[in-house]
């Protein structure tokens, strides 16, 4: 094998839309399906305003815990009608929402286990590279706190990769890529 | 519980490849780049796996980005071609790689873009391909223009097409920009710059490939893309055996 210097990022630009969009993007499984939940929140900058211009990216395990991947050690795991993947662009509110369902724990390859989770990229115009953060769930709070990555970042960072879950059952998660309130961000 | 081994992470990559998030040069990034540092987090399952999409997301035709309602775009035909691969040098066989550009004449065919330079009425600006089982892709399309933009006094982009990619992981999803030799434009434009490492902005520009050239018919172009190869020694060297 050879060593073949990588390729570096680019933004996506303000024209992502014409390509990245997909009707069934945001579907990590399909409408009507039972126990699914939908995940919404907006995406804004610095100064508070949306941004219009974003896409934002999911990919998580499935309820069994598990990935439809050979690289999962466990085996590759198809949960049907499950995509483990959703895409939605943002709107002129700076707005996205996935219908998806809450993906199980998973080992953390350490003898405990990572708390179910899903792992968020941002692309917009104005970011020279992805961000990624991960969204957790507010109805897991020993799991969280226990959670490898989790137990790694101050109370208030935590709280903020907590989606929060509003009246009618659905979660939001807002992702503020500067500020006071920004969104902890990781590099992986 | 029978703990599965720690799969092998992918290594980052070296420093100076990527762009810093918040460069002054590009202005749309001061209000858009997290200001805190970010945090390192180890690569486990959610990191090491990822949607493996291929040719189940691509129509027939979508690598040709010269037909469009019925008719054939306006401006230099050209083949864009190369390797998707990681930086070990691994082929990344079966997988989604989707384009987007403006035509001939600098113009995207998007509400946004609202300079003067006409709309091509068949050409449409966005390929889907997947690679092969050696990782080679392939496009048709036709050269994009150069265009402006307000960044600065006289901004203008050098042609480029971007490019999106997911390889094999979630560590290694990229998006990135491919733009062609000898570009005039290269000098001031920030987003191309803002690449520290000389080297490595130099492999976002694609080489004129005679080979691939077509006689009477198209220019080549070839564009490897390579993304995050893997670390030589899993995170820990035993598996565990209980
Ligand atoms: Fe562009």
């Amino acid at each position: 094998m050879t060593d073949v210097g990588p390729t570096p990022s680019q933004t996506v630009g303000p024209y992502l839309s014409l390509v990245l969009p997909w009707p069934d993007g945001p579907d990590v499984v399909a409408p009507a399906t039972p126990g699914a939940v939908t995940i919404s929140g907006r995406l804004t900058d610095g100064a508070g305003e949306p941004v219009p211009d974003g896409l934002i990216e999911i990919w998580q395990a499935d309820p069994d815990g598990r990935f439809d991947h050979p690289d999962d050690p466990r085996g590759a795991h198809s949960y049907p009608g499950f995509r483990g993947f959703g895409r939605c662009p943002t709107d002129e509110h700076g707005q996205f929402a996935f219908r998806t369902l809450k993906p199980g724990a998973l080992p953390d390859g350490g003898g405990g286990a990572e708390a179910p989770h899903l792992n968020v990229s941002v692309f917009a115009r104005g970011l020279l590279h992805r961000v990624v953060t991960r969204i957790y769930f507010p109805d897991e709070t020993a799991a969280n706190a226990v959670d490898p990555a989790m137990r790694e970042l101050s109370a208030d960072a935590a709280e903020l990769l907590t989606a929060t879950e509003r009246p009618d059952g659905s979660l939001r998660f807002d992702i503020r890529l500067q500020g006071d309130d920004e969104t902890p961000f990781f590099e992986i | 519980m029978n703990e599965p081994v720690r799969p092998i992470a992918y290594r980052p990559d070296v420093k100076g490849t990527h762009p810093p998030l918040g460069f002054a040069g590009y202005r749309s990034t001061a209000l858009r780049h997290p200001s805190k540092p970010l945090i390192l987090l180890p690569q486990r399952l959610t990191e090491v796996t990822g949607p493996l999409f291929g040719a189940e997301r691509v129509q027939p035709g979508d690598d040709d980005l010269t037909q469009f309602d019925g008719g054939e775009a306006v401006g230099q035909r050209i083949v864009v071609h190369g390797r998707l691969l990681d930086s070990d040098g691994c082929a990344v066989p079966n997988a989604l790689i989707e384009v987007w550009q403006a035509n001939a004449g600098g113009r995207y065919r998007h509400v946004n873009d609202q300079w003067p330079s006409p709309l091509d009425p068949h050409f449409a600006g966005l390929g889907r391909t997947v690679t092969d089982g050696d990782g080679h892709y392939r496009f048709t399309t036709i050269k994009p223009g150069a265009y402006p933009w307000k960044n600065h006094p006289n901004a203008w982009r050098p042609a480029h097409i971007h490019f999106s990619v997911f390889g094999q992981a979630f560590t290694q999803r990229l998006v990135t920009q491919m733009y062609f030799p000898d570009d005039p434009l290269f000098f001031q434009d920030p987003i191309f710059n803002s690449v520290p490492d000389e080297k490595a902005r130099a492999r976002l520009v694609s080489s004129y490939d005679h080979d691939v050239t077509t006689d009477h018919w198209a220019l080549g172009f070839r564009f490897d893309v390579v993304l995050r190869g893997r670390a030589q020694t899993p995170f820990e060297s035993e598996p565990d055996d209980d």
